[in-house]
């Protein structure tokens, strides 16, 4: 490359690295250097706070906390069930749409999406309205109980996101050629057994996409629980991992502490997105 | 085939049923009083309209707290959305056109970076702004929301196939420098990406709670969802239901309309992200 254009690239790329550099590399590595370190008073605690190198020990207070413990398996299981009937969902509806048999196409597609305009805290205040008994057009039924809640945040969340997922999935669909199907049709297959045998294995890789962003999606549930949390009692502080971190920073102060549960979802998050994406590559 | 496509219609109609009903139970209760809120048909209107009256409510309450929010959040959206996309383009333009050494670890990281949700990113984002005296300001919110990673994805790969190299010879054979080529020519034929970028990053910002959350502590600062939210939080004390429903509906109407005109834009933007797996 010639020295002209050299400086040219550099000085088209040189904002963006910085400023990533500035608002991702640079907190990362921020928050586990903090996690390092422990705030000590001396004088039971009232005398001049002093900050002291703590090793991994704000790590051991994360996996031997139970509130910690108790939130990550509270959103595994709201995963395993939620993402699964969300994606399912999705993938009914695109290929509903994407069959001979459906009538407005366009309506339908925009009416599945439209939620997503709609945001997330903005879209938990709606549907606590509709949760609430009294305001609530719906049946008496007592969304908000220990039973139920988490029932209904996986609903708000499936609301939100069914949509997004479904045009994901529609529009790979789309860009399947037809000739596969038209082929298919002749040899008298069924529309559901071409969606079976042909299109759901096509959408591999889609649904492996839809996939990993649910997971991360479900590991960092934060606004819906807080929305509700005003009128739902069962939901502690500490409900989601998310919500503990905000909390230990917020609450408690514990600045330390916070980075350490949020290095650990970090990396979690990284875990689980990377061997989803290797257990559903396999075989193909 | 007729019966299959009754049953199919019924059964879409159904489901639209569960996805718009909400949304229309918004904007039927914030045509009413505060009084009609409570009983009565929750999914028709009652005996007058009240939504004037109520938008009215909106803006004034708290000391005209909401316009303040609005301007806030489209300042936040509009302002780091242009920028975002600018620098998208800027880098991913460069990564396209310009084979350095290095050029595919750099992407690589990039791309990894998608893998992070913001959430996770906003604690740490905190702690730093924090030591760094940033935090409660503007540009607390302002900074984070210029970079996006998935934009310089889709600026590079709409640069590699929609930007010639012939077009990039023969203007630098006119004597035109790089960057001028870049603003002249290049933004221009990248346009349609640029759009997706922007729309994807206006909404995101615009969405964005977390973030302002841990970020504004002085309310003069906030954006829409984090006032709302605030306002939600208060309901147990100060039962201002009509003003919470209104404000949300408002709040809502925007993108709503953003996203039924841009259709397009929004179905490339996901259909190159389904690429990326």
């Amino acid at each position: 490359m010639i020295r002209r254009h050299r400086v040219a690239a550099l000085l088209l790329l040189a904002p963006f690295v910085v400023l990533f550099a500035a608002v991702f590399v640079l907190p990362i590595g921020y928050a586990v250097h903090q996690s390092l370190f422990r705030v000590e008073r001396s004088g039971l605690g009232l005398g001049p706070a002093e900050t002291v190198f703590a090793g991994l020990s704000n790590y051991a207070r994360v996996f031997a906390d139970s509130a910690f413990v108790g939130s990550v398996v509270r959103v595994i299981a709201f995963g395993l069930v939620q993402v699964p009937v969300m994606l399912g969902l999705a993938l009914l509806l695109a290929l509903l749409l994407d069959s001979r048999a459906a009538w407005f196409g366009r309506f339908f597609r925009l009416a599945y999406f439209l939620p997503f305009a709609i945001p997330g805290v903005i879209a938990a205040v709606l549907w606590s309205f509709l949760y609430v008994p009294g305001i609530s057009p719906l049946p008496a039924f007592d969304f908000l109980s220990a039973d139920t809640i988490l029932w209904s945040i996986g609903n708000i969340v499936t609301w939100s996101w069914t949509g997004y997922n479904m045009v994901i999935l529609h529009t790979s669909l789309r860009s399947i050629p037809r000739e596969l199907f038209e082929a298919a049709e002749v040899d008298g297959c069924s529309g559901w057994r071409i969606a079976w045998h042909i299109k759901i294995p096509l959408l591999r890789p889609s649904l492996t996409l839809t996939g990993v962003f649910s997971i991360i999606g479900t590991l960092q549930l934060f606004g819906e629980p807080m929305v509700l949390r005003s009128m739902a009692s069962v939901i502690s502080g500490g409900y989601t991992p998310v919500m503990l971190s905000y909390q230990a920073a917020f609450g408690l102060n514990d600045y330390n502490f916070a980075a350490a549960i949020a290095v650990v979802l970090a990396v979690a998050t990284f875990v689980f997105s990377y061997g989803f994406l290797r257990l559903s590559s396999r075989g193909t | 085939m007729r019966a299959t496509r009754m049953s199919t219609l019924v059964l879409l109609l159904a489901i639209a049923g569960y996805f718009l009903l909400p949304v229309w139970w918004l904007i039927v209760s914030a045509t009413k009083s505060k009084g009609e809120l409570f009983g009565g048909n929750g999914f028709w209107f009652g005996a007058e309209l009240h939504l004037a009256d109520n938008v009215g409510r909106v803006f004034t309450h708290s000391g005209g707290a909401f316009p303040r929010w609005v301007l806030n959040s489209l300042l936040y959206s509009a302002g780091g959305a242009v920028a975002a996309t600018l620098l998208a383009a800027m880098a991913g333009y460069s990564l396209a056109k310009y084979p350095f050494r290095g050029r595919e670890g750099l992407f690589a990281v990039i791309i990894g970076a998608v893998l992070i949700p913001p959430p996770l990113l906003a604690l740490p984002l905190y702690l730093l702004a924090s030591s760094t005296g940033v935090v409660n300001t503007y540009w607390s919110v302002l900074i984070p929301s210029v970079v996006t990673p998935f934009g310089v994805y889709l600026a590079r790969v709409y640069a590699t196939s929609s930007v010639p190299e012939e077009l990039i010879d023969a203007a630098r054979i006119d004597g035109a420098g790089d960057l001028r080529i870049f603003f002249t020519v290049a933004l221009r034929l990248m346009s349609p990406a640029l759009v997706t970028i922007f729309l994807f990053q206006f909404v995101g910002i615009w969405n964005n709670f977390f973030l302002p959350l841990m970020m504004l502590a002085d309310d003069k600062l906030w954006p829409l969802t984090l006032g709302l939210y605030f306002w939600n939080s208060q309901l147990r004390d100060q039962p201002w239901y009509d003003i919470v429903v209104t404000g949300s509906l408002i709040s809502v109407v925007p993108l709503v309309i953003a996203f039924i005109v841009l259709q397009r834009y929004w179905r490339s933007g996901l259909a190159a992200g389904s690429l990326k797996a």
